[in-house]
Protein backbone atom coordinates (compact mmCIF):
# COMPACT_ATOMS: atom_id res chain seq x y z
CA UNK A 1 0.00 0.00 0.00
CA UNK A 2 1.54 3.27 -0.85
CA UNK A 3 0.29 6.29 0.08
CA UNK A 4 1.54 9.95 -1.26
CA UNK A 5 0.44 13.22 0.99
CA UNK A 6 0.71 16.93 -0.08
CA UNK A 7 3.97 16.15 -2.36
CA UNK A 8 5.14 19.34 -3.73
CA UNK A 9 8.40 18.94 -6.08
CA UNK A 10 10.69 22.06 -7.25
CA UNK A 11 13.31 21.73 -9.93
CA UNK A 12 15.42 24.31 -10.58
CA UNK A 13 13.45 27.16 -8.61
CA UNK A 14 10.22 26.36 -10.05
CA UNK A 15 7.93 24.85 -8.50
CA UNK A 16 6.18 21.89 -10.67
CA UNK A 17 3.77 20.96 -8.60
CA UNK A 18 2.09 21.02 -4.77
CA UNK A 19 -0.49 19.10 -2.30
CA UNK A 20 -0.16 16.18 -4.80
CA UNK A 21 -2.43 12.98 -3.10
CA UNK A 22 -2.81 9.52 -4.04
CA UNK A 23 -2.89 5.92 -2.58
CA UNK A 24 -2.06 3.00 -4.20
CA UNK A 25 -4.05 -0.03 -3.24
CA UNK A 26 -2.90 -3.37 -4.43
CA UNK A 27 -3.93 -4.33 -7.78
CA UNK A 28 -4.06 -0.84 -8.71
CA UNK A 29 -2.76 1.25 -12.13
CA UNK A 30 -1.53 4.79 -11.44
CA UNK A 31 -1.21 6.29 -15.11
CA UNK A 32 0.68 9.34 -15.02
CA UNK A 33 -0.33 11.81 -17.77
CA UNK A 34 0.60 15.58 -18.71
CA UNK A 35 2.50 18.08 -21.11
CA UNK A 36 6.71 17.91 -21.43
CA UNK A 37 7.79 19.36 -18.41
CA UNK A 38 5.51 18.86 -16.08
CA UNK A 39 7.63 16.45 -13.33
CA UNK A 40 6.22 13.28 -14.49
CA UNK A 41 9.93 12.13 -14.09
CA UNK A 42 10.27 14.09 -11.10
CA UNK A 43 7.26 12.45 -9.51
CA UNK A 44 8.42 9.02 -10.59
CA UNK A 45 12.16 9.69 -9.08
CA UNK A 46 10.43 10.80 -6.02
CA UNK A 47 8.26 7.32 -5.93
CA UNK A 48 11.22 5.00 -6.29
CA UNK A 49 13.19 7.28 -3.83
CA UNK A 50 15.69 8.57 -6.00
CA UNK A 51 14.97 12.50 -5.18
CA UNK A 52 13.14 13.29 -2.11
CA UNK A 53 10.01 15.43 -2.26
CA UNK A 54 10.26 19.66 -1.60
CA UNK A 55 7.22 18.95 0.68
CA UNK A 56 5.03 16.39 2.01
CA UNK A 57 5.34 12.51 2.36
CA UNK A 58 5.45 9.47 0.58
CA UNK A 59 4.40 6.05 3.47
CA UNK A 60 4.81 2.58 2.29
CA UNK A 61 2.27 0.55 4.37
CA UNK A 62 2.06 3.70 6.77
CA UNK A 63 5.63 4.29 7.14
CA UNK A 64 7.82 6.91 5.73
CA UNK A 65 9.16 5.43 2.32
CA UNK A 66 12.28 7.53 2.09
CA UNK A 67 13.05 6.48 6.05
CA UNK A 68 12.55 3.06 5.25
CA UNK A 69 16.20 2.86 2.95
CA UNK A 70 16.33 -0.92 1.31
CA UNK A 71 13.25 -1.95 3.53
CA UNK A 72 11.25 -0.15 0.69
CA UNK A 73 13.60 -0.22 -1.94
CA UNK A 74 13.93 -4.23 -2.06
CA UNK A 75 9.74 -3.59 -2.81
CA UNK A 76 10.17 -1.72 -6.10
CA UNK A 77 11.22 -2.13 -9.41
CA UNK A 78 12.11 1.10 -11.76
CA UNK A 79 12.65 1.79 -14.83
CA UNK A 80 13.58 4.98 -15.57
CA UNK A 81 13.60 7.19 -18.52
CA UNK A 82 17.80 5.97 -19.30
CA UNK A 83 17.37 2.06 -20.05
CA UNK A 84 20.62 0.81 -17.78
CA UNK A 85 22.07 -0.74 -20.54
CA UNK A 86 25.50 -1.11 -20.89
CA UNK A 87 26.83 -1.24 -24.31
CA UNK A 88 29.23 -3.87 -23.32
CA UNK A 89 27.44 -6.56 -21.76
CA UNK A 90 25.03 -8.85 -23.87
CA UNK A 91 21.66 -8.53 -23.05
CA UNK A 92 21.63 -11.91 -20.76
CA UNK A 93 23.96 -10.13 -18.64
CA UNK A 94 22.38 -7.32 -18.64
CA UNK A 95 19.54 -8.69 -17.48
CA UNK A 96 21.28 -11.08 -15.17
CA UNK A 97 23.32 -7.87 -13.18
CA UNK A 98 19.67 -6.30 -13.18
CA UNK A 99 17.80 -8.77 -11.53
CA UNK A 100 20.94 -9.42 -9.20
CA UNK A 101 20.80 -6.14 -7.99
CA UNK A 102 16.74 -6.66 -6.88
CA UNK A 103 18.36 -9.41 -4.84
CA UNK A 104 17.11 -12.12 -7.53
CA UNK A 105 19.14 -15.12 -8.91
CA UNK A 106 16.94 -16.88 -11.66
CA UNK A 107 17.85 -19.73 -13.09
CA UNK A 108 19.87 -19.34 -16.93
CA UNK A 109 16.99 -21.00 -18.15
CA UNK A 110 14.80 -18.45 -17.15
CA UNK A 111 16.41 -15.66 -18.44
CA UNK A 112 16.08 -16.58 -21.24
CA UNK A 113 12.77 -17.36 -21.23
CA UNK A 114 12.25 -13.69 -20.21
CA UNK A 115 14.57 -12.64 -22.88
CA UNK A 116 12.42 -14.40 -25.69
CA UNK A 117 9.08 -13.20 -24.48
CA UNK A 118 10.11 -9.98 -25.24
CA UNK A 119 11.71 -10.89 -28.07
CA UNK A 120 14.87 -11.29 -28.15
CA UNK A 121 15.56 -14.82 -29.12
CA UNK A 122 18.35 -15.73 -30.77
CA UNK A 123 19.67 -11.97 -29.80
CA UNK A 124 20.75 -13.06 -25.90
CA UNK A 125 24.59 -13.32 -26.47
CA UNK A 126 25.17 -9.88 -29.22
CA UNK A 127 26.16 -7.11 -27.47
CA UNK A 128 24.21 -4.78 -26.64
CA UNK A 129 25.77 -2.13 -28.41
CA UNK A 130 24.61 -3.65 -31.51
CA UNK A 131 21.21 -3.52 -30.56
CA UNK A 132 18.85 -0.51 -31.71
CA UNK A 133 17.12 1.25 -29.26
CA UNK A 134 13.87 -0.56 -29.20
CA UNK A 135 15.85 -3.37 -28.74
CA UNK A 136 17.85 -2.17 -25.41
CA UNK A 137 14.38 -1.02 -24.38
CA UNK A 138 13.29 -4.60 -24.80
CA UNK A 139 16.28 -5.89 -22.47
CA UNK A 140 15.35 -3.58 -20.24
CA UNK A 141 11.90 -4.74 -19.50
CA UNK A 142 12.50 -7.97 -20.00
CA UNK A 143 12.98 -7.68 -16.14
CA UNK A 144 9.36 -7.44 -15.98
CA UNK A 145 8.88 -10.92 -16.61
CA UNK A 146 11.04 -11.55 -13.78
CA UNK A 147 9.73 -9.59 -10.99
CA UNK A 148 6.70 -10.67 -9.65
CA UNK A 149 8.47 -10.35 -6.54
CA UNK A 150 8.36 -7.31 -6.21
CA UNK A 151 5.16 -5.39 -5.58
CA UNK A 152 5.00 -2.05 -6.79
CA UNK A 153 6.34 -1.38 -10.29
CA UNK A 154 7.14 2.36 -11.45
CA UNK A 155 8.09 2.26 -14.87
CA UNK A 156 9.09 5.91 -16.93
CA UNK A 157 7.67 6.04 -20.73
CA UNK A 158 7.99 1.90 -20.72
CA UNK A 159 6.36 2.34 -24.37
CA UNK A 160 8.76 4.76 -26.03
CA UNK A 161 10.80 3.38 -29.31
CA UNK A 162 8.47 -0.03 -28.72
CA UNK A 163 6.59 -1.38 -31.52
CA UNK A 164 2.86 -2.90 -31.62
CA UNK A 165 3.70 -6.59 -30.58
CA UNK A 166 6.18 -5.34 -28.27
CA UNK A 167 3.47 -2.67 -26.27
CA UNK A 168 0.96 -5.72 -26.59
CA UNK A 169 3.63 -8.02 -24.18
CA UNK A 170 4.49 -5.08 -21.65
CA UNK A 171 1.16 -4.43 -21.31
CA UNK A 172 0.02 -8.27 -21.26
CA UNK A 173 2.85 -8.55 -18.32
CA UNK A 174 1.62 -5.23 -16.27
CA UNK A 175 -1.68 -6.52 -16.15
CA UNK A 176 -0.65 -9.79 -15.03
CA UNK A 177 1.03 -8.18 -12.22
CA UNK A 178 -2.17 -6.07 -10.85
CA UNK A 179 -4.45 -8.94 -11.18
CA UNK A 180 -1.59 -10.93 -8.95
CA UNK A 181 -2.08 -8.15 -6.34
CA UNK A 182 0.55 -5.74 -7.57
CA UNK A 183 0.92 -1.90 -8.31
CA UNK A 184 2.35 -0.06 -11.02
CA UNK A 185 2.80 3.50 -11.62
CA UNK A 186 3.59 4.57 -15.23
CA UNK A 187 3.84 7.37 -17.59
CA UNK A 188 2.90 6.95 -20.84
CA UNK A 189 1.85 9.35 -24.38
CA UNK A 190 -0.06 6.14 -25.26
CA UNK A 191 -3.57 5.24 -24.36
CA UNK A 192 -3.10 2.16 -22.83
CA UNK A 193 -5.28 -0.74 -22.41
CA UNK A 194 -5.64 -3.11 -19.83
CA UNK A 195 -6.67 -6.51 -20.23
CA UNK A 196 -7.11 -7.05 -16.72
CA UNK A 197 -10.56 -7.21 -15.63
CA UNK A 198 -10.24 -6.79 -11.39
CA UNK A 199 -7.43 -4.12 -12.05
CA UNK A 200 -8.35 0.00 -11.21
CA UNK A 201 -7.05 2.26 -13.00
CA UNK A 202 -6.39 5.97 -11.54
CA UNK A 203 -5.10 8.50 -13.53
CA UNK A 204 -3.31 11.48 -12.43
CA UNK A 205 -2.91 14.66 -14.71
CA UNK A 206 0.40 16.93 -13.83
CA UNK A 207 0.64 20.68 -15.09
CA UNK A 208 -3.35 20.76 -16.37
CA UNK B 1 26.35 -8.27 1.93
CA UNK B 2 29.12 -10.28 0.56
CA UNK B 3 27.04 -11.45 -1.34
CA UNK B 4 26.24 -8.08 -2.83
CA UNK B 5 29.88 -6.99 -2.96
CA UNK B 6 30.81 -10.02 -5.05
CA UNK B 7 28.28 -9.05 -7.30
CA UNK B 8 29.15 -5.63 -8.08
CA UNK B 9 32.99 -6.68 -8.12
CA UNK B 10 31.89 -9.31 -10.65
CA UNK B 11 29.85 -6.51 -12.94
CA UNK B 12 33.02 -3.80 -12.60
CA UNK B 13 35.26 -6.29 -13.80
CA UNK B 14 33.72 -7.74 -16.76
CA UNK B 15 32.80 -4.46 -18.04
CA UNK B 16 36.95 -3.52 -17.39
CA UNK B 17 37.76 -6.84 -19.30
CA UNK B 18 35.84 -5.74 -22.18
CA UNK B 19 37.03 -1.91 -22.23
CA UNK B 20 41.11 -3.51 -21.61
CA UNK B 21 41.83 -0.22 -23.37
CA UNK B 22 40.75 2.15 -20.41
CA UNK B 23 42.97 0.08 -18.13
CA UNK B 24 45.60 -0.10 -20.38
CA UNK B 25 45.49 3.74 -20.52
CA UNK B 26 46.64 4.33 -16.94
CA UNK B 27 49.10 1.68 -17.11
CA UNK B 28 50.53 2.93 -20.25
CA UNK B 29 50.59 6.43 -19.07
CA UNK B 30 51.98 5.33 -15.85
CA UNK B 31 55.12 3.57 -17.81
CA UNK B 32 55.48 6.59 -20.13
CA UNK B 33 55.66 9.00 -17.36
CA UNK B 34 58.45 7.26 -15.24
CA UNK B 35 60.18 6.57 -18.47
CA UNK B 36 60.37 9.56 -20.11
CA UNK B 37 62.01 11.21 -16.53
CA UNK B 38 66.00 9.56 -16.81
CA UNK B 39 65.68 10.43 -20.49
CA UNK B 40 65.27 14.12 -19.67
CA UNK B 41 67.26 14.57 -16.56
CA UNK B 42 70.46 12.33 -17.67
CA UNK B 43 71.48 9.22 -16.70
CA UNK B 44 73.74 9.83 -13.69
CA UNK B 45 73.10 7.01 -10.98
CA UNK B 46 73.13 8.46 -7.59
CA UNK B 47 71.12 11.22 -9.31
CA UNK B 48 68.25 8.69 -10.50
CA UNK B 49 68.80 6.91 -7.26
CA UNK B 50 67.57 9.65 -5.65
CA UNK B 51 64.58 11.13 -7.32
CA UNK B 52 63.48 7.50 -8.01
CA UNK B 53 61.27 6.92 -5.14
CA UNK B 54 59.44 10.39 -5.86
CA UNK B 55 59.02 9.96 -9.21
CA UNK B 56 57.56 6.58 -9.67
CA UNK B 57 55.21 7.34 -6.26
CA UNK B 58 53.92 10.50 -8.61
CA UNK B 59 53.52 8.90 -11.58
CA UNK B 60 51.52 6.52 -9.97
CA UNK B 61 49.54 9.13 -8.16
CA UNK B 62 48.86 10.66 -11.57
CA UNK B 63 47.43 7.51 -13.11
CA UNK B 64 45.15 6.62 -10.46
CA UNK B 65 43.82 10.28 -10.52
CA UNK B 66 43.54 9.69 -14.61
CA UNK B 67 41.29 7.02 -14.03
CA UNK B 68 38.70 8.25 -11.51
CA UNK B 69 35.94 9.67 -13.57
CA UNK B 70 35.24 6.35 -14.90
CA UNK B 71 34.92 5.20 -11.38
CA UNK B 72 30.64 6.89 -11.70
CA UNK B 73 30.44 8.54 -15.16
CA UNK B 74 29.40 5.68 -17.42
CA UNK B 75 27.17 4.68 -14.63
CA UNK B 76 25.80 8.01 -14.52
CA UNK B 77 25.42 8.49 -18.05
CA UNK B 78 23.21 5.03 -18.91
CA UNK B 79 21.37 5.37 -16.05
CA UNK B 80 22.95 2.55 -14.18
CA UNK B 81 23.60 4.70 -11.51
CA UNK B 82 20.05 5.09 -10.53
CA UNK B 83 19.55 1.36 -10.35
CA UNK B 84 22.48 1.11 -8.24
CA UNK B 85 20.96 3.57 -5.93
CA UNK B 86 17.92 1.96 -5.54
CA UNK B 87 19.00 -1.36 -5.34
CA UNK B 88 18.10 -4.13 -2.67
CA UNK B 89 21.78 -3.90 -1.31
CA UNK B 90 23.06 -1.38 1.04
CA UNK B 91 24.07 1.40 -0.98
CA UNK B 92 27.97 1.10 1.05
CA UNK B 93 28.13 -2.11 -0.22
CA UNK B 94 27.98 -1.43 -3.75
CA UNK B 95 29.88 1.75 -3.04
CA UNK B 96 32.41 -0.36 -1.60
CA UNK B 97 32.50 -3.06 -4.49
CA UNK B 98 33.11 -0.67 -7.02
CA UNK B 99 36.05 1.12 -5.20
CA UNK B 100 37.39 -2.79 -5.01
CA UNK B 101 36.89 -3.25 -8.77
CA UNK B 102 38.21 0.17 -9.40
CA UNK B 103 41.77 -0.59 -7.10
CA UNK B 104 42.06 -3.64 -8.76
CA UNK B 105 42.02 -2.75 -12.22
CA UNK B 106 44.62 0.17 -11.29
CA UNK B 107 45.72 -0.05 -7.86
CA UNK B 108 46.95 -3.08 -8.18
CA UNK B 109 48.06 -3.25 -12.11
CA UNK B 110 50.55 -0.14 -11.24
CA UNK B 111 51.73 -1.86 -7.69
CA UNK B 112 53.15 -4.82 -10.16
CA UNK B 113 54.58 -3.03 -12.46
CA UNK B 114 56.51 -0.46 -10.49
CA UNK B 115 58.99 -2.85 -9.66
CA UNK B 116 60.17 -2.85 -12.73
CA UNK B 117 60.14 1.14 -13.21
CA UNK B 118 61.99 1.30 -9.98
CA UNK B 119 64.88 -1.23 -12.19
CA UNK B 120 65.34 2.18 -14.46
CA UNK B 121 66.12 4.27 -11.78
CA UNK B 122 69.01 1.35 -9.89
CA UNK B 123 66.81 0.96 -6.96
CA UNK B 124 68.13 -1.55 -4.85
CA UNK B 125 66.20 -4.75 -3.50
CA UNK B 126 65.18 -3.58 0.07
CA UNK B 127 64.14 -0.44 -2.13
CA UNK B 128 62.24 -1.96 -4.15
CA UNK B 129 60.48 -3.82 -2.12
CA UNK B 130 59.40 -0.95 0.07
CA UNK B 131 58.05 0.87 -3.46
CA UNK B 132 55.51 -2.58 -3.56
CA UNK B 133 54.73 -2.52 0.14
CA UNK B 134 54.03 1.47 0.19
CA UNK B 135 52.16 1.22 -3.10
CA UNK B 136 49.82 -1.97 -1.79
CA UNK B 137 48.89 0.03 1.36
CA UNK B 138 48.52 3.84 -0.66
CA UNK B 139 46.78 2.68 -3.79
CA UNK B 140 43.69 1.67 -2.08
CA UNK B 141 44.07 5.11 -0.53
CA UNK B 142 44.25 6.81 -3.98
CA UNK B 143 41.00 4.68 -5.00
CA UNK B 144 39.16 5.39 -1.95
CA UNK B 145 39.58 8.90 -1.45
CA UNK B 146 39.16 9.63 -4.99
CA UNK B 147 35.75 7.80 -5.02
CA UNK B 148 34.56 10.62 -2.83
CA UNK B 149 35.77 12.92 -5.09
CA UNK B 150 34.17 11.18 -8.56
CA UNK B 151 31.03 10.85 -6.58
CA UNK B 152 31.10 14.40 -6.07
CA UNK B 153 31.95 15.73 -9.09
CA UNK B 154 29.58 14.08 -10.77
CA UNK B 155 27.43 15.82 -13.66
CA UNK B 156 29.27 18.87 -13.07
CA UNK B 157 30.70 20.69 -15.64
CA UNK B 158 34.46 20.53 -16.01
CA UNK B 159 34.51 17.74 -14.08
CA UNK B 160 38.02 16.49 -14.61
CA UNK B 161 39.61 19.60 -12.98
CA UNK B 162 37.55 19.96 -10.53
CA UNK B 163 38.10 16.67 -9.43
CA UNK B 164 42.13 16.99 -9.60
CA UNK B 165 41.63 20.21 -7.16
CA UNK B 166 39.09 18.71 -4.68
CA UNK B 167 41.44 15.29 -4.30
CA UNK B 168 44.73 16.12 -5.07
CA UNK B 169 45.69 17.85 -1.50
CA UNK B 170 43.83 14.47 -0.10
CA UNK B 171 46.40 12.65 -1.84
CA UNK B 172 49.37 14.52 -0.77
CA UNK B 173 50.16 12.85 2.88
CA UNK B 174 50.08 9.35 0.83
CA UNK B 175 52.28 10.69 -1.17
CA UNK B 176 54.89 11.99 1.42
CA UNK B 177 54.65 9.15 3.21
CA UNK B 178 54.64 6.27 -0.01
CA UNK B 179 57.67 7.87 -1.21
CA UNK B 180 59.45 8.59 1.83
CA UNK B 181 58.87 4.91 2.61
CA UNK B 182 61.60 4.26 -0.30
CA UNK B 183 63.61 6.75 0.18
CA UNK B 184 64.14 5.62 3.68
CA UNK B 185 64.59 2.26 2.62
CA UNK B 186 67.33 3.47 -0.04
CA UNK B 187 69.13 5.37 2.87
CA UNK B 188 69.13 1.83 4.78
CA UNK B 189 66.74 3.38 7.17
CA UNK B 190 64.15 1.37 8.85
CA UNK B 191 60.78 2.48 7.13
CA UNK B 192 58.66 0.59 9.27
CA UNK B 193 56.99 3.61 10.19
CA UNK B 194 55.62 5.14 6.74
CA UNK B 195 54.73 2.07 6.19
CA UNK B 196 52.24 2.21 9.60
CA UNK B 197 51.16 5.45 8.79
CA UNK B 198 49.83 4.73 5.45
CA UNK B 199 48.46 1.60 6.64
CA UNK B 200 46.46 3.97 9.18
CA UNK B 201 45.54 6.14 6.36
CA UNK B 202 44.11 3.08 4.73
CA UNK B 203 42.22 2.13 7.85
CA UNK B 204 40.04 5.71 8.12
CA UNK B 205 39.78 5.63 4.55
CA UNK B 206 37.87 2.13 4.66
CA UNK B 207 35.65 3.46 7.23
CA UNK B 208 35.03 6.89 5.99
CA UNK B 209 35.50 7.48 2.37
CA UNK B 210 32.54 4.88 1.23
CA UNK B 211 29.80 6.40 3.85
CA UNK B 212 30.79 10.25 2.21
CA UNK B 213 30.77 8.75 -1.56
CA UNK B 214 27.12 7.30 -0.85
CA UNK B 215 26.45 10.70 0.61
CA UNK B 216 28.05 12.12 -2.36
CA UNK B 217 25.97 9.88 -4.75
CA UNK B 218 22.67 10.67 -3.28
CA UNK B 219 23.37 14.19 -3.61
CA UNK B 220 24.31 14.30 -7.41
CA UNK B 221 20.97 12.10 -7.96
CA UNK B 222 18.82 13.74 -5.91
Amino acid sequence: MLRAESLACERGGRLLFKSLAFALAPGTLLRVAGPNGAGKTSLLRIVCGLARPAAGRLLWSGEDAHGLGEEYTRQLLYLGHLSAIKEDFTPRENLRFALRLAGLLPPPEALEAALARLGLAGREDVPARYLSQGQKRRVALARLALSQAQPLWILDEPLAALDVDAIETVMALVSAHLDAGGMTVLTTHQEVEIASTSASVLRLVLGG
Amino acid sequence: MLAALAGIIERDLRLAFRRKGDVAQVLVFFVIVASLFPLGTGAEPNQLRAMGPGVVWVAALLAALLSLNRLFAADYADGSLEQLLIAAQPLAATVTGKTIAHWLTTGLPLTLLAPLLGVQYDLPGPALGALVASLALGTPVLSLIGAVGAALTLGARGAAVLLALLVLPLYVPVLVFGAGAVGAALAGLPHGAHLSLLGAFLAFSTVFAPWATCAALRIALD
